[in-house]
């Protein structure tokens, strides 16, 4: 009994570790603070320091008025949404503005971003990064060929206020504000993340990143991304995220963008490693258009409450979109991830593949929605979710709704829900493989195919990861 | 008013006459169950109607439920003509627009050993207590709770089989329920316990004995394997094309027993099919197959759910739907393991074969896992059939409608293969041609090409 305490004991330090990578906060004063509480005035303060068009301070508080009137998803979500207390956050907090060198970011600001290794990254494998606190973007650079080729890569009220032409022919289009209550949050509070436009033919050999940080305690950041790849450009973009353990919680809503225009790919990655008082309810989808691919890599380790299940909506021809998800929910933690794929276009094809662990009481849930309407031909999809429970009080969901007419479509969904076997552990441990390290070999085993998709800097780091998640937790 | 007026007046089917006309014809009856009759009409009454917003509902056509077309005849026992016995069996109970009108009675062997296969309403009458203690113990309650009301204020009989501790019923036993004048409605119950290491088959038909007469059914099946027992429990629903079925069926399995349980479906416009599978006792054992062929603009809408209370359990789902034409296939089905039912083993898969473009097949496969030391897996597919094994048919000079029947029946012939009785497979395979004709009828020239 007690070794067993000793175990438990041992693998919450260990967890500890890395969880604490993130949790730190330096003591920052701010220029803009919106105060707490949501109402039209909030979104004219925000409008006010941003000096933004008029247009886009309608399109805010019509925003408001969706959310205001849209209910929470109740028959379906969460309970703990309704432990959102949407007056207690405070929407916008900004701290100068955004800088192109890191000489510039303020002190505190750029130690938070030294401490987490960001400034590193880009010396080492980046095209570009931007880094925002709170509700701003503190850093934004990208490496000066790439600005040559006509690449933009600015921070969304940049790109709103310098490229209106390209911005305001997209934002907002693959996902309308009324699309679910947390878009039109985002849609009505919205500040940071990342616009970025890449031309014809252009195709990124490095990948652009972003890291995103909440800094202050009951702090909602809503950033909004928009990527546009014109006809036949290649793009590569990762996000970062981390937050400081507070005993109050914080919201993130974030809505995502993608257009991926004839024959254009874009891969885009999330590691997801905000702390345990994070609700994390985000709005991902992409548009691909004629022979065009949109990738969706997702990591969900940290948050609360994660609800997130990114989109394609595959509009032209031979499209592709896939989906490949690795969730770890611990103790606490309910990882609510999935999928929609919405064929609407002949021979597009789409793929899903997501494997979560369930530590302890965690609970990991897969959402999906795959649609064939009636006029489509040779559309295919396949999904497969598997499910590795490591506690016997470990919990996992599969919920996917799978719609099929048409001619020549086909679907396939196979989902599986198992432990680590002690077989498997046993033949390790009689090569003398210690049990936690045969646990830890076995947990990689069942994530390594997807492991392997992300970028290098991060595998190495998902890896290491799930090593320490997985100490002492056998039985 | 008298009573025979209440037995010729066709009553609308949700008015309170209705039920009144019900309970009046009802004195003999114990009053407990008088009692629960008007607490469940009051239940109908206040339950919402459901809405395609509820997740229970989810894909399905909800306006196609009105009651309107339909009325309500006190079910009259006048001697009428017998269908034509459909199959060998050890007892049969007939019925016609929910009144009993014979049958075959159990075999002697069966009878001497304490089995008793009665019409519900005669089972009630002699034996109150037994009923009373099985009877609406176990419901669904997988979205049409609204129905389930109905249906206990309003059955009348049904089939009640009791079959005691360590007793094997060798025969099947058979319930043939058929709906007779046009726009009647009939509420069957089926309640089937096997006591402890006891073990039965039953067969329930439900049909119209008029194809083209319209109907609605709003039927229940309550399925109980106490500790050790074995059920086989098949059913074919065969309504006309143009009835509304509610099916709201339960399979519940304690220790070491099993319920193996087919469900058929080739009737009515729309049928909304409920399966519950509970394995309620440590290594229960529950078998939920079921085949649908769906032609014209038929909606069948089926909703499972396999509940694991107990460890060691196993349960194995498999539903296999054909479209043709503008048909229509839901299936939402659940595993749903509870935290102490460690080493369960649960299975789900659903196959739907989309033989026209204009079919729309829905799929909904679901798991709710709360121990770890489980196997559970579902799949669903929905697809054509084989290109290259219709090419080989049509190769060698078949016309492609009977290449594309032959494959139908070789999807079909896994479920059909577990029935254990030929001659039920048969019926079946019998009521699938012939809807296979219907829509050859249907559609003029299939040979176009």
């Amino acid at each position: 009994m007690s070794s067993q305490t000793d175990d438990r004991s041992a693998q919450e330090k260990a967890l500890a570790v890395e969880r604490d990578v993130g949790n730190f906060s330096y003591e920052t004063s701010y220029d803009f603070d919106a105060g707490k509480g949501l109402s039209e005035r909030t979104i004219d303060y925000i409008c006010d320091v941003k000096g933004e068009p008029d247009w886009m301070r309608e399109f805010r508080k019509k925003a408001l008025k969706v959310f205001n009137d849209k209910p929470m998803p109740s028959s379906w979500a969460s309970p703990d949404l309704a432990n959102i207390d949407f007056d207690r956050i405070s929407y916008y907090m900004a701290k100068g503005r955004p800088s192109r060198s890191w000489d510039e970011v303020p002190d505190e600001v750029k130690k938070t971003f030294e401490r987490l290794g960001v400034p590193e990254k880009e010396r080492a494998f980046l095209a570009g990064v931007e880094a925002q606190f709170d509700s701003e973007s503190s850093y934004s650079s990208m490496k000066e060929e790439l600005a040559k080729q006509g690449v933009i890569f600015v921070s969304s009220s940049e790109g709103l206020m310098k490229h209106p032409e390209i911005f305001r022919q997209w934002f907002g289009k693959v996902i309308p504000i009324g699309d679910n209550k947390f878009s039109a949050l985002n849609s009505a509070v919205f500040s940071g993340g990342s616009f970025i436009y890449i031309p014809k033919g252009v195709k990124l050999k490095q990948p652009l990143q972003a890291y995103f940080r909440i800094n202050a305690e009951e702090m909602g950041q809503f950033e909004r991304t928009l990527i546009i790849a014109d006809e036949g450009a290649e793009m590569m973009y990762m996000e970062g995220c981390t937050a400081p353990q507070y005993e109050t919680s914080a919201l993130h809503s974030a809505v995502v963008e993608l257009v991926a225009l004839k024959g254009a790919k874009i891969q885009y990655v999330t590691v997801q490693n905000w702390s345990a008082s994070v609700f994390n309810l985000v709005t991902k989808r992409g548009l691909a258009l004629e022979d065009a691919e949109i990738r969706w890599i997702d990591c969900n380790i940290g948050s609360r409450l994660t609800m997130k299940y990114p989109a394609v909506v595959l509009r032209g021809e031979r499209a592709r979109g896939e989906v490949l998800s690795i969730a770890l929910a611990h103790d606490g933690q309910h990882q609510d991830t999935g999928s929609k794929m919405i064929h609407a276009a002949d021979n597009t094809s789409s793929n899903i593949v997501s494997k979560s662990i369930s530590i302890g009481k965690g609970r990991a849930t897969y959402r999906g929605m795959v649609q064939m309407p009636r006029h489509l031909k040779n559309c295919k999809n396949n999904t497969e979710c598997d499910a590795l429970l490591i506690n016997t009080n470990s919990r996992t969901d599969t919920y996917p709704a799978i719609v099929v007419r048409g001619e020549g479509n086909s679907v396939q969904h196979e989902a599986s829900v198992s432990k680590v076997s002690e077989e498997q552990i046993f033949y390790m441990q009689q090569r003398g493989i210690p049990e936690a390290e045969a646990m830890s070999l076995a947990v990689n085993g069942f994530v390594n195919d997807l492991v392997r998709e992300f970028p290098m800097e991060y595998s190495v780091e998902l890896r290491r990861l799930i090593d320490l998640e997985m100490e002492g937790s056998v039985g | 008013m008298t009573d025979t007026f209440y037995m010729t007046e066709a009553l609308s089917i949700c008015s309170d006459a209705a039920f009144e006309a019900h309970l009046g014809s009802l004195k003999d009856m114990p009053s407990w169950l008088l009692d629960i009759k008007r607490e469940a009409w009051a239940r109908y009454k206040a339950l919402p109607e459901p809405r395609r917003k509820d997740e229970q509902w989810r894909f399905a056509s909800t306006d196609g439920l009105s009651l309107d077309p339909y009325s309500y005849r006190v079910p009259s026992a006048d001697p009428q003509e017998c269908a034509r016995p459909l199959l060998e069996c050890g007892g049969c109970l007939d019925f016609a627009d929910d009144a009993y009108i014979g049958g075959r009675p159990l075999y002697e062997e069966a009878a001497a050993r304490g089995v008793i296969f009665l019409p519900l309403d005669r089972a009630l009458r002699e034996h109150p207590e037994l009923v009373r203690r099985h009877l609406f113990e176990r419901m669904p309650d997988l979205g049409s709770e609204k129905y389930q009301a109905l249906h206990v204020a309003m059955f009348t009989t049904g089939v009640f089989l009791h079959v005691p501790r360590g007793v094997q019923v060798e025969l099947p036993l058979a319930g043939l329920h058929e709906a007779v004048s046009e726009g009647a409605s009939v509420f069957p119950h089926t309640l089937v316990v096997a006591e402890e290491g006891a073990s039965v088959t039953m067969f329930d038909v439900f049909r119209s004995r008029e194809a083209a007469a319209r109907h609605f059914a709003c039927a229940a099946a309550d399925i109980c394997a106490l500790p050790g027992a074995n059920i086989r429990y098949r059913m074919v629903q065969a309504w006309s094309r143009s009835s509304l079925a509610f099916h709201m069926n339960s399979a519940s399995a304690e220790r070491s027993s099993s319920v193996d349980a087919i469900t058929i479906n080739v009737g009515a416009a729309h049928v909304r099919s409920e399966q519950h599978g509970r394995i309620v006792g440590r290594g229960g054992n529950v078998q939920m197959h079921s085949l649908t062929l769906a032609t014209g603009t038929q909606e069948v809408d089926q909703r499972t759910l396999q509940t694991h209370d107990a460890g060691d359990g196993h349960s194995n789902l498999l539903y296999k739907n054909v479209l043709l034409d503008k048909a229509h296939t839901i299936f939402s089905g659940l595993i749903r393991v509870a935290e102490n039912a460690q080493r369960t083993d649960a299975y789900q898969t659903n196959r739907n074969l989309l033989l026209s473009p204009e079919a729309e097949a829905d799929s909904l496969p679901g798991l709710e896992i709360l121990a770890n030391d489980v196997k559970c897996s579902h799949g669903a597919s929905t697809g054509q059939l084989d290109k290259e094994q219709l090419y080989y048919m049509l190769a060698r000079g078949l016309h492609r409608s009977t290449a594309q029947q032959l494959m139908v029946f070789g999807f079909f012939e896994e479920v059909l293969e577990k029935f254990g009785n030929e001659q039920l497979a048969q019926y079946v395979r019998d009521l699938l041609q012939e809807s296979f004709n219907a829509h050859e009828l249907l559609n003029n020239s299939p040979d176009a090409t």
